[in-house]
């Protein structure tokens, strides 16, 4: 069994295919950022808490700063770069700007790919729904309420101002 | 943040990854690395080569045995648990890995990871000695089963040692459980934790109040005797910013109490 260092790892970021050699100890965001330099993810606590780096990988939402590069081989990953459509904001992205769910932003790339996974599993959540499904993403600015229309919003329901 | 340099293995099989572990004595097994690799940033450990667990298939994968007896694969994350219908024969199982941490952690973390970090703070500690679930851990020797109560040995020790792998967990039939605790913010951080079980007389494993869980055998499910039973346990747990030595003792009585309550709902 071989122990290397470093691989070619091949994955497919937002449908396009990359493939680079990479240290075993690279962690899966900074591959994104510095080697493929997708910089919508973002780099926040790097302790694993705020959820400013998520990402889907396979399906599933990660945080993209617990997972190293060489784990993700052969993945498919999705990242806010691929949420908006020949220039048009996707739905969810819409939703967060018509009700103000960001100010700094820093928290945004994140809060997005959370609440698109939320949405694919979840079509109509419930309010404990999506609070718990944003649990592990932290904003400083909003106070998570503009968030929490957005996401509701988003999926269809009515939303209180 | 940059680790240290380290190496990498990706085994197909168990005999593979066991066969790393016993050429490399730095190597480390990596799980879904949701504290491993928080670890390795903080320099706190700095294993030599990662032994990547998750394509090895034996590790994977719930099983209900006809008795109700379940067979969970170490790898098994905490959102397969909860989403798990075979799980569901135990289904205090699905509703503590839903305290875990959020939904990100959830889809990584595995409870082998759990168990075998050994952090007195851990949900599943308490919860398999609770349950009497048995641990089976291979190496190069071959396989071996130890009982839960026995697999916790100390902060970040366990009886799974160098160059051995934990395969699985069973966890006996039985619904009569429960889970209390006291967390930094919701499914956060335990200060205190109980599981209890009422399979067979009341069995309640204390977490956060010592080096490993502490098991409390009450001689009724009445509250204050369950209280009474803590107390008499002797506990001396650590004082810490979220409590006093003396508080934490207090809390460990009500959340057993809990669990206990809850156990007899499912009875």
């Amino acid at each position: 069994m071989d122990v290397v260092t470093s691989q070619t790892v091949s994955v497919e970021v937002n449908g396009t295919t990359y493939e680079r050699e990479v240290e075993a100890r690279r962690l899966l965001i900074h591959f994104l950022r510095d080697d493929l330099d997708l910089t919508g993810s973002h780099v926040g606590c790097d302790t694993g808490n705020c959820g400013a780096c998520s990402v889907i990988l396979d399906g599933t939402l990660v945080k993209s700063c617990m997972l190293l590069a060489v784990q993700a081989d052969g993945a498919k990953i999705e990242t806010v770069e691929g949420l908006a459509q020949n220039d048009e904001l996707d739905p969810l992205q819409q939703a967060f700007s018509d009700h103000h769910a960001l100010q700094c932003g820093y928290c945004t790339p994140g809060m997005l790919m959370s609440a698109t996974a939320l949405l694919r599993e979840n079509p109509s959540p419930s309010d404990e729904e999506i609070a718990r499904a944003i649990q592990g993403n932290i904003c400083r600015c909003t106070g998570y309420w503009n968030i929490f229309k957005a996401v509701k919003a988003a999926s269809g329901q009515e939303v209180s101002e | 943040m940059l680790l240290s340099e380290v190496g990498y293995a990706r085994p197909a099989t168990l005999e593979q990854a066991l066969g790393v572990l016993a050429d490399y004595p730095g190597a480390r097994a990596l799980a879904g690395g949701q504290t491993l690799v928080n670890v390795m940033k903080a320099r706190a450990a700095a294993p030599d080569v990662l032994v990547d667990l998750a394509a090895i298939p034996e590790l994977k994968g719930i099983e209900l045995g006809s008795d109700g007896t379940l067979e969970l694969g170490a790898m098994v994350t905490y959102s397969e648990l909860i989403a798990s219908a075979e799980a569901r024969a135990r289904p205090i199982l699905g509703e503590v890995c839903a305290q875990i941490a959020d939904v990100q952690v959830r889809n990584r973390g595995t409870i082998g990871g759990n168990v075998c970090s050994s952090d007195p703070t851990n949900h599943l500690p308490p919860l398999f000695v609770a349950l009497g679930a048995e641990l089976t851990v291979a190496g190069p020797g071959g396989e071996r089963t130890v009982p839960a109560q026995e697999f916790f040995l100390g902060v970040y020790l366990t009886a799974a040692g160098p160059g051995e792998l934990l395969t699985k967990i069973t966890v006996p039939p039985g619904r009569s459980d429960g889970f209390a605790s006291v967390p930094i913010g919701v499914d956060g951080t335990c200060i205190v934790n109980a599981a209890a079980s009422l399979n067979g007389g009341v069995r309640v494993a204390l977490g956060c109040v010592g080096a490993t869980p502490v098991v409390v055998e009450p001689a009724s499910r009445d509250a204050e005797n369950v209280q009474g039973a803590v107390r008499d346990a002797g506990i001396d747990p650590p004082s810490d910013v979220h409590a006093s030595s003396d508080y934490r003792r207090h809390l460990a009585g009500v959340v057993a109490a809990r669990a206990v309550e809850q156990a007899g709902q499912g009875s």
